[in-house]
């Protein structure tokens, strides 16, 4: 059948594409507008490497078809850097070494961006718990998480002058 | 395939009505995608439902909650009169999937899913909650409970939607709460799962009770016979153990991987008198 035109925003830019209505918003972003720091890992939700914020909230890309993209705002990795520089997040995971092959750091870093607009001071725990649909299989999450509480500790302070 | 996003719930019963092949409705898609793309599921027409304005609310109605179709799971989370009135509902719909999953995943979708296991419905179920269901020929409310009719099936026609899940009003001494059995801490399917609803008069006898289960059964039960055991007592330890031996008896599971027949029958009533104890722990005032 014939494709759907799709307008969208990602990382603050319009976008559109054309995609079937099977099509998941994982390959629409990776095959047809290049995102492809977004990675594609079981494809079922489960492991969390697809990670975006859709309308700001996070989700799984690979559980969204790329038709419902109408009119939203995506972000992506790719939207996580400025000009000035790296963010905090991931300048952490470099510093602590929290990543090996890194085809998860994707996901973790979006996921750990959407914990720390919610929610600037968490407990381990928290950390845990929220990034438990982000799958490892090279680190064994402590770097993960240690690296994500020391951003947060770095960014708190912007955050409350912000407040 | 057709994907249809209507923004009136009267044009989306109309198009499932109209569609003579497999149609599916789509609010989160966290079941739906994953089914579509396993090969399980190849859908003629899909409909999705957040572009109807009314679905995304959360509104009060007679003291309660009425729960729009597409409010993310999230959503409901962060929803302070929801935590403060049913947090058991809120506890199971924060075990459903992940993070991720959560942003997308809607209650209405767990129970339209119909799986046995789903986390939300046991406590939906307690909680007495009723779906609004919509088809061309108008409006009809009915219990959750009835909604699932079969692991994936449910009993609604092929034109009929669930519009919203109202949650009623929390009366006074009265608590809800809702605990699964998983061998990890998140992450999982329930091997069991329980919901309990309670109210206690001034003197701590209870009221009322209601008791589900989940993961037992061929779908959700809701079980009179456990809730009996709490009725008219003060929630001690005979009534406990009654409560128990109800819902272990209530159990038809299935041997899988997850559990045996024998295991879940005995971890429902364990689960059962816990779940209790924290609703009973929350009607007194607590967490």
């Amino acid at each position: 059948m014939s494709g759907v035109h799709v307008n969208t925003l990602v990382n603050g830019d319009a976008y559109e594409y054309v995609c079937d209505t099977d099509e998941t918003l994982l390959d629409a972003l990776r095959d047809r507008l290049g995102f492809t720091g977004v990675k594609e890992g079981c494809g079922s939700g489960d492991c969390g490497a697809c990670s975006i914020t859709l309308d700001d909230r996070l989700v799984c890309s690979c559980l969204v078809l790329a038709v419902e993209a109408e009119g939203r705002k995506i972000t992506t990795i790719e939207g996580m850097a400025t000009d000035v520089g790296l963010h905090p997040l991931q300048r952490k995971f470099i510093e602590h070494a929290a990543m090996q092959c890194g085809i998860c750091t994707p996901g973790f870093l979006v996921a750990s961006k959407a914990l720390l607009e919610k929610n600037p001071n968490p407990t381990e725990t928290e950390v845990r718990f929220w990034l438990a649909g982000n799958l490892c299989r090279c680190t064994g999450y402590d770097k993960i998480v240690r690296a994500v509480l020391d951003a947060a500790t770095e960014m708190r302070p912007t955050a409350m002058r912000k407040a | 395939m057709r994907y249809a996003a209507p923004v009136t719930i009267e044009e989306a019963v109309g198009l499932l009505a109209a569609e003579a092949g497999v149609s599916r409705v789509i609010a989160g898609g966290t079941d739906l995608v994953v089914q579509m793309h396993s090969g399980r599921l190849a859908p003629a027409l899909v409909v999705d439902v957040k572009r109807i304005a009314p679905l995304r609310g959360i509104t009060t109605e007679n003291g309660g909650l009425r729960i729009g179709a597409a409010v993310p799971c999230a959503e409901l989370g962060e929803h302070a009169g929801l935590k403060q009135q049913w947090p058991g509902v809120v506890e199971s719909l924060k075990l459903i999937g992940s993070t991720q999953v959560q942003g997308r995943a809607t209650i209405v979708g767990n129970l339209c899913n119909a799986s046995p296991a789903a986390d939300s419905v046991p406590a939906l179920v307690a909680a007495g909650a009723i779906a609004r269901i919509v088809s061309p020929r108008g409006r009809r409310d009915i219990p959750v409970e009835q909604v699932p009719a079969a692991p994936g099936q449910t009993s609604l026609a092929k034109d009929e939607i669930v519009e919203s899940i109202l949650l009623p009003a929390r009366g006074a001494r009265s608590g809800d709460a809702y605990q699964r059995f998983i061998p990890r801490t998140e992450m999982d399917i329930a091997v069991v799962g329980v919901g309990v609803n309670l109210t206690l008069d001034a003197s701590g006898t209870c009221t009322a009770a209601r008791v589900s289960l989940g993961a037992v059964a061929a779908r959700v039960l809701l079980v009179p016979e456990a809730a009996q055991a709490l009725i008219g007592t003060k929630v001690d330890d005979a009534a406990l153990t009654k409560l128990a031996a109800a819902a272990s008896a209530a159990c038809k599971p299935i041997d899988d991987k997850r559990g045996t027949i024998e295991f879940r029958t005995e971890i429902a009533g364990v689960l059962a008198r816990r779940v209790a104890l924290q609703a009973l722990a929350r009607a007194n005032g607590g967490n």
